[in-house]
């Protein structure tokens, strides 16, 4: 292409601007510019803040644990060593799920797979912070808050394998799981779709007088869309009892999170602009975000409104099971990532309390190894997506509105169920 | 009996719904405190409370991405666009979301909810207060489509679709909220003062979704129409003198086959007439149907009268308009084939 003369000449030609990671592949990562504030220093606001009290809680990182696996700092929580033992199982339980699922993936069992490696301390303690009744309206990576709701993993393998048995009658890709009396909304395929009609819930709530909560969920690359403008101009506006979640792990497929954050320093300042209040938290401690979302929570069940939480991962593995990360980013990025793995730091905390052990920990590896690949023989024997005991065609038809119309029954009819 | 206008049917349906069940809330822009830009949810705020009728920001996407979450949380939420020509913002929400969500969480979640749209033209809105989406809407799986064509209609049809358990889209032809309109735009404005479609029981009634009206008898030939197209076909039919039989739909989706099939079978010729632009048109669905359904039946092909294949005109809207000339022309063209 010819090179553009400026149209005036005497003013210096514009440029377009195209922000680039700092790793592609061949590149050594370099987290030397990413500040990381001790375990602890960030205050802890009052409830009923407003967020001009905590302006820089967007630019900062929200931490408990410290280098030596110390709980520190005015985020600490109420958990036990009970509490987190079970916090751990959760993580481990989603971990070995993932393991399981990707291989079964591979194997040709099923379609498709998207795994939460790194990530799974957000999903699994956010989950603890809530109420029965309250409502997420999630992504396709927050499996944790099934986990660690008590959903049965059988099932989400039904799902996974569109068998017989799948709650969801074969109709959606794996992972987009739906679980109302878990708090679970249907997850869409379309991003942030979910985190206007999050608002929209708990507006019903607020206009029940009821006492429920939402809790809408997105990655960093979807904060992008402008469902996510008008969730944070309708949350501010009717001061919606919700909890607004960006879980920011740093990639959306091959696009680094400054595509879709641009010139603004963090996706939590985002909220300033809706005069919301907003945080940043390390994603991949367990405590501080249990403890953030316990206090986001009780701020919007208090009638204080909304929240927004950017929750500073890393996506470790690939984004789904149709895509190689080797071919965008840098492969030691991952194992340089300065906030270390959730499930590592979590055990170091508990060996810290006397509560844990190496040798207990390998040993809890084999057992939730073994709880996840006996979930998923009975799975498996109802069927996978290629074994056959597929739901019937017939299904496909059903539910489309609640009674079949005429001309859906002669669909049907002409299809051969 | 009340003689109203299809603007008080639609605000006296809102407000019946309203008393009658809890759940019911109506928002859009400029819907709360003003009662909305044509004025069909007037007086409902100060009736009912800021809590169940109030005002939304400008965003398309917002409203109906919020009334997918109140629905699923429990409550039946009926909102305004205030043109259906501002839909497309939230067309994702209105396809790929209140369509779907039944079907994909195999009915953990569901999405009662009523979205109401001015549609069409004759007013001089150009290409942005004028369009008839339709097609739109009746291509995609898991939505109702409504059109009604007066105000007796407006509120049975607005009733039925508030107590449907799915999302229906409730297209109102904004040219007929004060009066019936042919397409003779140089006559003096018709009311519905004395129209006997203007005379609207008080009490709540439903009319069912899914049922065609005929408008007309007769024995000629058979017109499918919706919406405003209604007077214009009565209008066509009074001024060619033909013996047609003038069918109003008034829902698009699902459709009332066996009232087009036992009408066409009678005439065995067939003219549909919309507003919408022609390619890929609801007058394409009709057409296909009535040939595949009805191709013994037919003693000539079926013709469409529609608006042109160019965005809604403004200074041009009467070459635009399809009107009771064209459709009379199209009428007598089908008698000689």
């Amino acid at each position: 292409m010819a090179e553009q003369v400026s149209s005036y000449p005497e003013i210096a030609p514009l440029k377009l601007h195209v922000p680039e990671p700092g790793c592609r592949p061949g590149d050594t990562p370099d987290f030397s510019e990413f500040e990381i504030p001790r375990a602890g220093a960030v205050p802890k606001p009052e409830l009923d803040a407003s967020a001009d009290d905590m302006l820089d809680l967007a630019f900062s990182i929200i931490r408990v644990l410290n280098k030596e696996g110390e709980a520190v700092g005015p985020w600490v929580d109420d958990l036990s060593p009970d509490d987190l033992k079970q916090g751990l199982r959760h993580m481990m339980l989603l971990r070995a799920y993932d393991t399981r699922m990707m291989t079964a993936q591979r194997q040709g069992k099923t379609s498709f797979y998207m795994q939460h490696r790194g990530e799974e301390a957000v999903s699994c303690a956010f989950q603890v912070a809530l109420k029965k009744g309250d409502m997420n309206f999630p992504t396709y990576r927050q499996a944790g808050l099934l986990i660690a709701g008590g959903y049965p993993m059988e099932k989400m393998m039904n799902q996974i394998y569109s068998n017989e048995a799948d709650p969801l009658h074969g109709r959606q890709m794996p992972v987009l799981f739906s679980a109302k009396d878990y708090g679970f909304f249907s997850i869409s395929g379309n991003l942030g779709t979910q985190y206007i009609q999050a608002v929209g819930w708990a507006m019903a709530s607020a206009i029940r007088h009821d006492s429920k909560i939402a809790a809408a969920w997105v990655g960093d690359g979807a904060t992008a869309e402008g469902d996510i403008h008008s969730a944070m101009v309708f949350a501010s506006t009717y001061k919606a009892p919700i909890v607004m979640n960006i879980v920011n792990n740093q990639w959306a497929i091959s696009t680094f999170q400054g595509i879709a954050r641009g010139g603004a320093g963090t996706f939590a300042s985002r909220g300033h602009g809706f005069g919301i209040p907003s945080v940043r938290v390390d994603g991949n401690d367990y405590l501080a975000v249990y403890a953030v979302a316990k206090w986001a929570a009780l701020r919007a069940r208090s009638g204080f409104g909304p929240t927004i939480i950017e929750y500073v991962t890393y996506r470790a593995g690939g984004h789904s099971s149709s895509d190689d990360p080797s071919a965008y980013r840098g492969s030691a990025e991952g194992a340089a990532w300065p906030l270390g793995d959730p499930i590592e730091r979590l055990k170091q905390h508990l060996i810290t309390l006397g509560a844990w052990t190496e040798e207990r920990h390998v040993q809890a590896e084999a057992e939730v190894m073994d709880e996840v690949k006996f979930i998923q023989k009975q799975a498996e024997a109802i069927g996978t997506l290629t074994s056959g005991h597929l739901p019937s065609g017939r299904d496909m038809f059903e539910g489309v509105y609640e009674i079949m119309p005429p001309h859906l029954v002669r669909q049907r009819r002409e299809a051969g169920y | 009996m009340v003689q109203m206008t299809m603007i008080s049917a639609i605000q006296n349906a809102h407000d019946l719904a309203m008393e009658k069940d809890d759940r019911v809330v109506v928002y859009g822009e400029d819907v709360g405190f003003f009662g909305g830009v044509f004025r069909c949810t007037a007086g409902l705020q100060e009736k009912y409370g800021k809590n169940r009728c109030f005002d939304a920001p400008i965003s398309e996407n917002g409203i109906v991405g919020s009334a997918i979450g109140m629905a699923a949380y429990g409550l039946r939420p009926v909102i305004e666009i205030q043109f259906a020509d501002y839909m497309y913002p939230a067309y994702d929400q209105i396809v790929s979301e209140a369509a779907r969500i039944r079907h994909r969480s195999n009915g953990d979640f569901t999405c009662p909810m009523v979205i109401r749209m001015p549609c069409g033209g004759g007013i001089f809105g150009g290409q942005t207060h004028s369009q008839s989406p339709e097609a739109l809407l009746t291509h995609v799986a898991g939505l109702k489509t409504v059109m009604p064509s007066n105000p007796v209609d407006a509120k049975g049809l607005l009733l039925a679709a508030i107590e449907d358990p799915d999302p229906v889209i409730f297209l109102e032809p904004k040219r007929l909220y004060n009066g019936p309109f042919d397409g003779h735009h140089e006559k003096p404005i018709v009311s519905w003062s004395k129209h006997e479609l203007g005379a609207v029981e008080e009490d709540y009634y439903v009319t069912p979704l899914g049922k065609a009206a005929i408008r007309r008898s007769g024995e000629a030939v058979t017109i499918l129409s919706y919406g405003t197209m209604v007077y214009v076909a009565e209008a066509a039919v009074e001024e060619t003198g033909v013996d047609a039989e003038i069918i109003d739909l008034r829902t698009l989706v699902p459709l009332d086959l066996e009232t087009i099939e036992t009408s066409i079978k009678k005439t065995g010729r067939c003219v549909i007439v919309h507003e919408a632009t022609k390619t890929s048109g609801f007058g394409a669905e009709l057409a296909a149907l009535v040939q595949e359904e009805l191709f013994y039946h037919l003693e000539a092909p079926v013709a469409r009268v529609t608006g042109w294949d160019t965005p809604y005109p403004h200074a041009q809207e009467w070459d635009y308009f399809p009107s009771p000339q064209r459709l009379g022309r199209k009428i007598i063209e089908t008698l000689e084939n």
